[in-house]
C-alpha cells in the first residue's frame, strides 16, 4: 500500500509528549498557579430563557475577601445587527455566550462572575448577586422551537418576514432534483433524528490571566488556539492584541469544543480589576449545562434510484439546533451530506434552528455526521429494496476525480472507492455473523482545512534541531513534525525537539480544527528545513570552497555533488553547527503562510452489533475503519484517530443524548448519566489505513481526524437493522427504543 | 463560609455519642464513595463528619458456623474480595458489592455505605437480602437488629433513628447445595446505576428447589422481596413454567419511575428477564456448592 519507502515518515515513533502524559508531569491549564492568584466563579442563570432587568453584585462586592465582579457591562458590545466574523465564528454570538446580555438563554448561561481569595468565598459572592429575571417560556426541541406559537428567543431574528427562531439556511443544488426523482425505478423518503451529543473532553475549561501593572496581560488555558483566545479576548475585552500574550496549556481534549472561549474574557477582566492573577476552572456539571455540544437535528433525506442501484436524484433537508444563538454546522451537513457520491440531481438545505440550550460549539467535522446520517441510513433501505450488496451500491455511485459534488467543487485525485473495494476485500466483511448478530455499512466525508500556519526551526549549536509551531497538539501534530523534519534532515528523530509556541514567540497559526494542522504546519515546516539545507549547503560549499550547487544534502550530512565537485569528508550536521559563524552565524529559518491544496477525505465503516433481543442491548462487537488519509506520516496517531472517531459515533449511535427536564435544565449533566461508551463497552477498533497522498501536498497529507466520527451512527444503525429487521430513524438506539420496537414486531406478527 | 468538624473515634460508644449529639447536623463517613460526591455537588452540608473507619467492628470480617459472616458495614468491597473465603460461600452478594463503581471506588464503598445512602438502585441491597442478611444496628438507645430488607424508607430515606450507626451484617449459615448471584442491567458495561436489580438465592434438593430468596433493586422506591416469586421457585425444578410464574411475579411487584436512566414499561420487562437468568447463575452455583 504505502510504496513510498522512507527512514521515518510512517514510522510509529515515540511520541514527545508521552512521557509527561503517563506520569502526571504534562502541565494542563487547571495546573497553572502564580503568587496572590486569586479564584474566579461564575453565576449562571436558574432559567431557561429570562429577560435579564437588573444586576445589583453590590452585596457581593462587600462579602469580605471578593476582589472584583465582572458583568456583560464590562464586556465589549457587539450590536446584533453588525456582523463581526472571527473565522467561523461571530462575535455578536460570542459576546453573549461569555456573558449573557440582554437576556438569558438558557439553563446554565454565564450571568456575572466573581473574584475573590478563595473558591468557597467567590461562589458565596456568586449567590449573594440580585439579578431581577422576567421568566419566558422556553423551547428546547426543534419542533418546539418551530411550532407555530414558539417563544421567540431573538426579536431580531426574522426568517420569511416574520419574527422566527430559524437564523439562518444554507443550500446547494446541482441539476434538476424532480426530473431526478421522476426517472427512478424506486424512492425512498425517511425522517431522521439525531441528538446533541457532547465532545466529552476530560479536561474542563480552565485558565489562568495575570495582569501586570502597565496593562500586559499572560493567559494560560486550555484551547485549540491560542492565537484565537488572544484574538476573543482582545475583541472582547478592548485591550490590544499586543498586550497579550496567550500561552497554550497541553490540551486534555477537544474534539472542536475548544475552539471558541467561555472563561477567558472574564478572567482578564477580573484580573485587570482585582490586578491579581485570577483562575477559573470549570466543575464538570458547568462543561455540561454551558458549554458547547454539537447540534441535535432532524432531517428528510428521500434519494432515488433506477433498477440497478444507480442514483438519479437526492434530497436532504436538515434542521440543526444552534442553542440559544445563532451558528449552527448546517455547512457540514449539508456540504458533506451526498459528498460520497456521483449524482446528477442533488439538493441540500439546512436549516439554522435557535432554542434554549446552551450554544453549539464545533465537534468533530461539525454537521457532517448528521448529514451522513440520513442518507447512509436510505442508501441501506434502497439496497435491501434491490436485493443488492450495500458496498456495491456505493461503488456503483461512488465520487471519483473529476466529479462534481453537490455542494459544488469537482473532486481531485481521491481515495473513496478505494476505502469500498478494501472493506468489500476485508476478512471483517467476509466472515460469517451468529445468531443475533447484524452488520452495517456507511461512508462519509470531510473537507479537510489548509489555513494560516507558522515554524520556526533552529539548529541548536550543538547541530540539533528546535521545531516550534503555534497550533496545539490535539492529534499527534508534534510526533508527526519530528518525523517529517528527520526525514527531511536525514537525521534520528530523537534529535528534534517539536515545541507549540505562543503567541509571542511565534507568528499568526490559525487553530486547531478541521483535521488541518498537521497539513498545514507540515508544509510550514517542509519549507523551513529546506531553506535550513540550503543554508547548510551553502556553509560546507563556503568551507571547502566550492560552489553551493555542488554541495547535497544526505544522511544528515553535506557531500560534495559528485567526483567532479571536488574530494571532501562529509560535515555532518553537528560539524556545520559548530561553524556556523564561518558563514551567515546562526542557523535557523521561519515561514509563514497561508496554506491552500486541503483535499477532503473519505472512509468506510463496517459495524457487527450483537442484540440481546431480551435486553433490547446492542452491543458492537467488531468494528473496521477504512480510509484515505493521504499520507499516514505517523501510523498510531492515524489510527488512534480512526478508532477515536469511531468510539465517539458509537456513543452517538447508542447512548449519548441530554435529557432536559421540563424547566429547560438538563437533568444529567455528569458522565454518570451522560452516557460515553467506556472501554469495555467497546471490541478493539479495528483500522486499514489507505494512503492516496495529496499531490498538494510535501508529504501527500490529506487531514484524518474528523473522517472516522462521519459514517459511525449510520454503521452502527445499518448494522442494528440486518440484525433485527427494525428499522430505527432516531438517535440513540438505546436499550428501551429497541425492546419497545422488538415488542412492537412481536405483536404486529401475532 | 460553613466550617466542617472532622471526627475520627476508635470506639463505637464515641461515635454513636458524637453522632446523637450533633441532632441531624452530622453525616457518617464510610467510604464517602457517595457523601463526598454530594457535599461536591452542595447537595450535603453536614457541620460534622464521623469517620467510622478506625473503629474496629465496622472494619471486620468475621466467618462464624456453617459459612455464616459477620461483615463489618465500613469494609470495602475490595477487602472483602481479597477474603480466603467470603468469595466462595457467598459470591452473589460479593459481586453485588463489587458491580459498584471502578477498581478505584472498589477501594473504598462498602455494604454499609450502600444500604444507609438509600438509594433504590443500590446494587449491594438486593444481593444482602437475597442473602437473608440482617444489619445490626447501634444508637443512643442501643443496639438492634433489622433484616436488611426493613431498614430502607425511600429514596434516600432509611429506618434508622436519629443517631444510629449500622456496625455489621450478619449473612447466616450457608446451607448445603445453596448458591446466590446477582446481576443488574446497565445500558453500559460498567460506571453505571442500575436500572434493574436482581438478586437470588436458592437450595436445591436434587432437582428441585427448597428455599428461595428473591430481591429486586430499581423497580420500587426501595429494594422488593418477592414473596410471589419465591413461592413460583420452592417446590418446582425450576422449570420453565416455574420461571415465567417467578418472572410474572417480577413484573408484578415492579413499581418504578420513568426517569433518565429507564421507562416504566423497560423497567417492568427487564426485572423478569433478569430473574430468569439469575435464577439460572443461583441454581448452577447451588449445583456446585
Ligand atoms: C464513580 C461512582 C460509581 C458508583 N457506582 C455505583 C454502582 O454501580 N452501584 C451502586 O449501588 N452505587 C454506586 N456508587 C455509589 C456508592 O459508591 C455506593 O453507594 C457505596 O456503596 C457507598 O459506600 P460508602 O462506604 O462509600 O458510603 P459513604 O459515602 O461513606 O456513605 C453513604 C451514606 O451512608 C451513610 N452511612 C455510611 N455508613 C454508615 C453506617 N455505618 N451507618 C449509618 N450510616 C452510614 C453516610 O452518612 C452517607 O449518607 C457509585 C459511586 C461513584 C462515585
Amino acid at each position: 500500500m504505502n510504496e513510498i519507502s522512507n527512514k521515518w515518515i510512517g514510522e510509529r515513533t515515540i511520541r514527545p509528549d508521552g512521557i509527561d502524559k503517563v506520569t502526571g508531569r504534562a502541565a494542563f491549564a487547571a495546573d497553572t498557579s502564580m503568587p496572590g492568584m486569586i479564584w474566579g466563579k461564575v453565576l449562571r442563570s436558574p432559567h431557561a430563557h429570562a429577560v435579564i432587568k437588573s444586576i445589583d453584585t453590590s452585596k457581593a462586592e462587600a462579602l469580605p475577601g471578593v476582589k472584583a465582579v465582572v458583568t456583560a457591562a464590562d464586556i465589549v458590545d457587539f450590536p446584533v445587527d453588525t456582523p463581526v466574523p472571527l473565522g467561523i465564528q461571530d462575535m455578536r454570538w460570542m459576546c453573549r455566550n461569555v456573558l449573557a446580555r440582554e437576556k438569558a438563554l438558557w439553563h446554565g448561561h454565564a450571568i456575572a462572575g466573581v473574584a475573590a481569595t478563595s473558591e468557597a468565598i467567590a461562589e458565596e459572592a456568586c449567590a449573594l448577586i440580585e439579578v431581577e429575571y422576567e421568566v419566558l417560556p422556553h423551547a428546547i426541541e426543534i419542533d418546539d422551537a418551530l411550532a407555530k406559537d414558539a417563544p421567540i428567543l431573538h426579536d431580531f431574528i426574522t426568517f420569511d418576514g416574520k419574527p422566527s427562531n430559524i437564523a439562518g439556511t444554507l443550500e446547494h443544488t446541482k441539476g434538476d432534483v424532480e426530473a431526478g426523482f421522476a426517472e427512478a425505478d424506486l424512492v425512498i423518503e425517511r425522517d431522521f433524528t439525531t441528538r446533541p451529543v457532547h465532545q466529552g473532553y476530560i479536561e474542563p475549561h480552565a485558565c489562568l490571566v495575570s495582569t501586570a501593572a502597565d496593562g500586559k496581560m499572560t493567559i494560560w488555558s486550555s484551547s485549540q488556539g491560542q492565537f484565537m483566545v488572544r484574538a476573543m479576548t482582545a475583541l472582547l475585552t478592548g485591550i490590544p492584541q499586543s498586550n497579550i500574550r496567550a500561552i497554550p496549556a497541553e490540551i486534555g481534549g477537544g474534539f472542536g469544543g475548544k475552539t471558541i472561549i467561555y472563561l477567558e474574557p472574564m478572567a482578564a477582566i477580573l484580573s485587570k480589576k482585582s490586578g491579581r492573577p485570577v483562575k477559573m476552572v470549570m466543575t464538570r456539571e458547568e462543561v455540561m449545562r454551558a458549554s458547547g455540544p454539537t447540534s441535535g437535528s432532524k432531517s428528510t433525506v428521500k434519494i432515488g434510484v433506477r433498477k440497478d442501484g444507480k442514483i438519479t436524484a437526492a434530497e436532504g433537508i436538515y434542521w440543526l439546533q444552534a442553542g440559544g444563538l445563532p451558528g449552527s454546522p448546517i455547512r457540514g451537513a449539508v456540504g458533506c451530506a451526498l459528498a460520497p457520491y456521483d449524482i446528477p440531481n442533488g439538493r441540500t438545505l439546512g436549516y439554522d434552528v435557535v432554542s434554549n440550550r446552551s450554544k453549539v460549539a464545533a465537534y468533530r467535522a461539525p454537521g457532517a455526521p448528521i448529514g451522513a446520517f440520513g442518507v447512509e441510513c436510505v442508501l441501506d433501505e434502497i439496497a435491501d429494496k434491490l436485493g443488492m450488496d450495500p458496498l456495491d451500491l456505493r461503488l456503483k455511485n461512488a465520487a471519483k476525480e473529476g466529479t462534481k459534488a453537490v455542494h459544488g467543487p469537482t473532486f481531485p485525485l481521491m481515495g473513496y472507492v478505494e476505502s469500498l473495494e478494501a472493506a468489500k476485500a476485508h476478512a471483517h466483511y467476509n466472515a460469517p455473523l451468529g445468531p443475533n448478530q447484524g452488520r452495517g455499512v456507511a461512508s462519509g466525508f470531510w473537507f479537510n482545512a489548509g489555513g494560516e500556519s507558522s515554524a520556526q526551526v533552529n539548529i541548536t549549536e550543538d547541530g540539533n534541531v528546535v521545531v516550534t509551531t503555534g497550533h496545539p497538539d490535539i492529534g499527534g501534530s508534534r510526533a508527526g513534525i519530528a518525523n517529517i523534519c528527520a526525514e527531511l534532515l536525514g537525521i534520528d528523530y530523537r534529535r528534534i525537539s517539536v515545541l507549540i509556541g505562543d503567541t509571542a514567540t511565534i507568528g499568526f497559526s490559525n487553530l486547531t480544527g478541521g483535521s488541518r494542522v498537521l497539513f498545514a504546519s507540515s508544509i510550514v515546516v517542509t519549507e523551513s528545513t529546506k531553506k535550513i539545507i540550503a543554508t547548510l549547503c551553502e556553509l560546507a560549499a563556503k568551507i571547502w570552497d566550492i560552489d553551493p550547487e555542488a554541495v547535497i544534502w544526505e544522511d544528515g550530512e553535506a557531500r560534495p555533488a559528485g567526483a567532479n565537485a571536488g574530494q571532501f569528508p562529509p560535515l555532518t550536521l553537528e560539524e556545520l553547527a559548530a561553524r556556523a559563524n564561518e558563514s551567515g552565524g546562526p542557523i535557523g529559518a521561519g515561514t509563514q503562510l497561508n496554506t491552500t491544496g486541503a483535499e477532503g477525505g473519505f472512509g468506510t465503516h463496517i459495524c457487527d452489533v450483537e442484540i440481546d433481543p431480551e435486553l433490547g442491548i446492542a452491543r458492537v462487537i467488531r468494528y473496521t475503519v477504512l480510509q484515505d488519509v493521504g499520507r499516514a506520516v505517523h501510523p498510531s496517531y492515524v489510527e488512534g484517530q480512526m478508532q477515536g472517531g469511531a468510539a465517539q459515533a458509537i456513543g452517538w449511535a447508542l447512548n449519548e443524548e441530554y435529557l432536559y427536564d421540563k424547566n429547560g435544565k438538563v437533568d444529567n449533566p455528569g458522565f454518570l448519566d451522560y452516557r460515553m461508551p467506556v472501554a469495555s463497552d467497546l471490541p478493539m477498533l479495528d483500522t486499514h489505513i489507505i494512503e492516496i497522498p495529496n499531490p498538494k501536498h510535501p508529504q501527500g497529507v490529506r487531514g484524518v481526524g474528523e473522517v472516522p466520527l462521519v459514517p459511525g451512527p449510520a454503521a452502527v444503525r445499518n448494522a442494528i437493522h440486518n440484525a433485527l429487521g427494525i428499522y430505527f430513524d432516531d438517535l440513540p438506539i438505546s436499550p428501551p427504543r429497541i425492546l419497545a420496537a422488538l415488542e412492537g414486531q412481536k405483536a404486529a406478527a401475532e | 463560609m460553613t466550617n466542617i468538624q472532622y471526627l475520627a473515634p476508635a470506639t463505637l460508644d464515641e461515635a454513636v455519642r458524637a453522632f446523637a449529639a450533633a441532632e441531624g447536623a452530622a453525616r457518617i463517613l464510610a467510604g464517602g464513595t457517595d457523601l463526598l460526591v454530594q457535599m461536591q455537588s452542595g447537595f450535603a452540608k453536614p457541620g460534622m463528619i464521623v469517620d467510622v473507619k478506625k473503629i474496629p467492628e465496622l472494619m471486620a470480617i468475621e466467618e462464624t458456623a456453617g459459612g455464616g459472616f459477620i461483615v463489618g458495614a465500613a469494609v470495602s468491597g475490595a477487602t472483602l474480595e481479597r477474603h480466603p473465603t467470603f468469595g466462595k460461600i457467598w459470591p452473589g452478594a460479593l459481586e453485588a458489592l463489587n458491580l459498584i463503581g471502578s477498581t478505584q471506588v472498589q477501594g473504598r464503598a462498602s455494604f454499609g455505605g450502600n444500604l444507609c445512602n438509600g438509594s433504590p438502585a443500590a446494587d449491594s441491597v438486593p444481593g444482602l437480602v437475597a442473602a437473608g442478611a440482617t444489619v445490626t444496628i447501634q444508637g443512643p438507645n442501643g443496639r438492634r437488629e433489622l433484616a436488611v430488607e426493613d431498614v430502607p424508607a425511600g429514596p434516600g430515606k432509611t429506618n434508622l433513628a436519629p443517631g444510629e450507626i449500622a456496625v455489621s451484617f450478619t449473612f447466616p449459615a450457608h446451607p448445603a447445595h445453596s448458591g446466590d448471584a446477582y446481576l443488574r442491567m446497565i445500558p453500559r458495561t460498567e460506571m453505571d446505576i442500575a436500572v434493574v436489580g436482581c438478586g437470588v438465592f436458592l437450595t436445591m434438593d436434587g432437582e428441585t428447589c427448597t428455599a428461595a430468596r428473591v430481591a429486586l433493586g430499581a423497580v420500587a422506591p426501595t429494594v422488593r422481596r418477592v414473596p410471589d416469586a419465591e413461592a413460583a421457585l420452592i417446590g418446582s425444578h425450576l422449570d420453565d413454567a416455574a420461571l415465567e410464574t417467578a418472572a410474572a411475579a417480577c413484573r408484578a411487584a415492579c413499581n418504578p419511575i420513568d426517569d433518565k436512566r429507564g421507562t416504566i414499561a423497560y423497567r417492568t420487562s427487564v426485572a423478569g428477564v433478569l430473574l430468569k437468568r439469575t435464577v439460572a447463575i443461583a441454581a448452577e452455583r447451588a449445583a456446585q456448592a
